[in-house]
């Protein structure tokens, strides 16, 4: 090969298969690498446009008004239903996020791309859990003062869990959606898609997000159970998730 | 092939016509015959027969399901097309059953507890899995990617995954917020349990004659569409008559 060439430069090597067990991954190219900085490309191209956020700021507005109208806030049993309705909203909120997700990546060949390259597919895949993970956490530390405003809450049980809550459950919503997401990408109606996918493994999480707000709220009971559920069934289908994201992404 | 299909139509037909005289009459005669059914149940009357058909049904729907996770993760491992057929034959089927136990709940429900439908532990449990089993039959239809059988079979697995969840929080959901729970619980009576069982076995017996037509219906569509896909590759006219 070097032969053909007849110039100085340096002749074209195909790299060997051992070559590339030879080379220090450098921090850029390490795992931990790839996320973090496909993390800050998309929390930059975030910030620069506020597409997203903004359309979801907005639709969960427009689902609290909505709300307010069907479940009168100044009635006592509005407080129980609280919880339930609360994550309703960051719910749909949430898919709002999610169906955009991969959208980015397909103009301009970029899921191609990165198939293509060495880099792993969860480092792909973490870093866009966690960029939606953020996203929805902001939009849940700016919609929770409306609601709470809206619907006069206070909690009587420990107010500290429902942090917990509230980070266990958004990361059970965001790990499955993104992944679920991804599936959807060749799908005719995606859109729709990503719900009808999503909803139905999703109505365990649910009910425990709902019933553990509801128990914080009305301090009536412990809300442990629904929390531990909520840890249990984050690490499984994170696994999962993990696990199943690598021919996910080379099938489509 | 074809002569065991029949064989097995003759013996599925048998075992339904006895297995459902069983369940709706005490005693019933077949002939010459006289076979012992299923006594009448002290509380709830002849309605209670209702039973053979709404447990058999979820019983035959999670045999179905079960195959189908079997199947999915066998796909994924070998990627074997026989496998990605009866993935989604099972999945079909099983909703199909799994309807069939939503829809004779409340008919069960309506005459003894006065109410259509109520949020107890063994009616959402199996409403949330003709939910998951939907989806993915969704999902089944509408993508257009050439892989569809591994994102069904991913799917296949996280919803299977899901299903202990499902159990758990609804138990502890109901345990929380007591209802009365449909079909009662405690010990059955021998001859009631013998009912269901035969019951059971004819459900599977119908339930795997029409997985394997199924099975055979899907297997010859994928053979004409590869057919089909190989002539425009090749560029013959698909039809004489469109040949010019």
């Amino acid at each position: 090969m070097s032969g053909t060439l007849g110039t100085s430069s340096p002749p074209l090597q195909t790299p060997r298969p051992e070559a590339a067990a030879e080379v220090p991954p450098s921090a850029a190219s390490a795992p931990s690498g790839i996320t973090r900085a496909t993390l800050l490309k998309d929390l930059r191209l975030e910030w620069r446009s506020k597409d997203a956020i903004n359309s979801m700021l907005f639709f969960s507005l427009l689902v609290v008004v909505v709300f307010s109208f069907s479940f009168d806030p100044s009635a006592e049993e509005s407080r129980q239903i609280a919880g339930g309705l609360v994550w309703v909203a960051f719910l749909f909120a949430a898919v709002v996020a999610l169906n955009q997700t991969w959208a980015r990546e397909l103009r301009n060949q970029v899921l191609d791309a990165y198939r293509v390259s060495p880099a792993p597919a969860n480092s792909l895949f973490l870093a866009k859990v966690i960029g939606n993970f953020i996203f929805v956490a902001v939009l849940e530390t700016l919609m929770t003062p409306l609601f709470i405003i809206f619907y006069r809450l206070r909690a009587i049980g420990p107010a500290w869990q429902l942090l917990l809550v509230a980070a266990l459950g958004t990361w059970a919503l965001v790990v499955n959606g993104t992944f679920f997401a991804a599936m959807s990408i060749r799908t005719r109606s995606r859109e729709i898609m990503l719900p009808l996918l999503l909803f139905p493994i999703s109505i365990p999480a649910i009910l425990a997000m709902v019933q553990a707000t509801a128990a914080i709220l009305t301090g009536e009971y412990s809300a442990r159970f629904w929390i531990v559920l909520l840890g249990t069934y984050d690490l499984v289908f994170t696994t999962g998730c993990l696990l199943l994201f690598e021919t996910v992404l080379n099938a489509e | 092939m074809k002569s065991l299909y029949s064989i097995l139509v003759i013996i599925t037909g048998l075992l339904l016509i006895y297995a459902m005289s069983a369940a709706l009459m005490p005693e019933f005669h077949l002939g010459p015959l006289t076979f012992q059914g299923a006594p009448t149940e002290q509380t709830m009357g002849s309605v209670q027969r209702i039973f053979y058909y709404h447990v058999p049904s979820a019983w035959t729907a999670f045999l179905l399901f079960f195959i189908n996770l079997g199947a999915s993760v066998y796909y994924l491992i070998k990627r074997c097309q026989t496998a990605d057929i009866l993935a989604l034959v099972t999945a079909e089927v099983g909703v199909v059953f799994c309807t069939i136990v939503l829809v004779t709940g409340p008919i069960w429900a309506r005459p003894v507890w006065g109410i259509w439908w109520t949020w107890d532990m063994r009616l959402t449990s199996t409403l949330v899995l003709w939910l998951i089993y939907v989806s993915y039959l969704f999902l089944r239809k509408f993508s257009t990617s050439g892989q569809t059988p591994v994102l069904a079979a991913s799917l296949a697995i996280l919803g299977a995954l899901c299903v202990p969840f499902v159990y758990f929080s609804i138990w502890f959901f109901r345990t929380q917020h007591p209802q009365p729970v449909m079909g009662g619980g405690g010990s059955i009576d021998p001859r009631m349990l013998h009912v269901l069982l035969v019951n059971w076995l004819a459900f599977s017996c119908f339930a795997f004659l029409v997985c394997w037509s199924r099975f055979r219906l899907e297997k010859l569509q994928r053979e004409l569409d590869a057919a089909h896909a190989m002539r425009s590759l090749m560029d013959e006219p698909a039809h004489p008559r469109s040949a010019r």
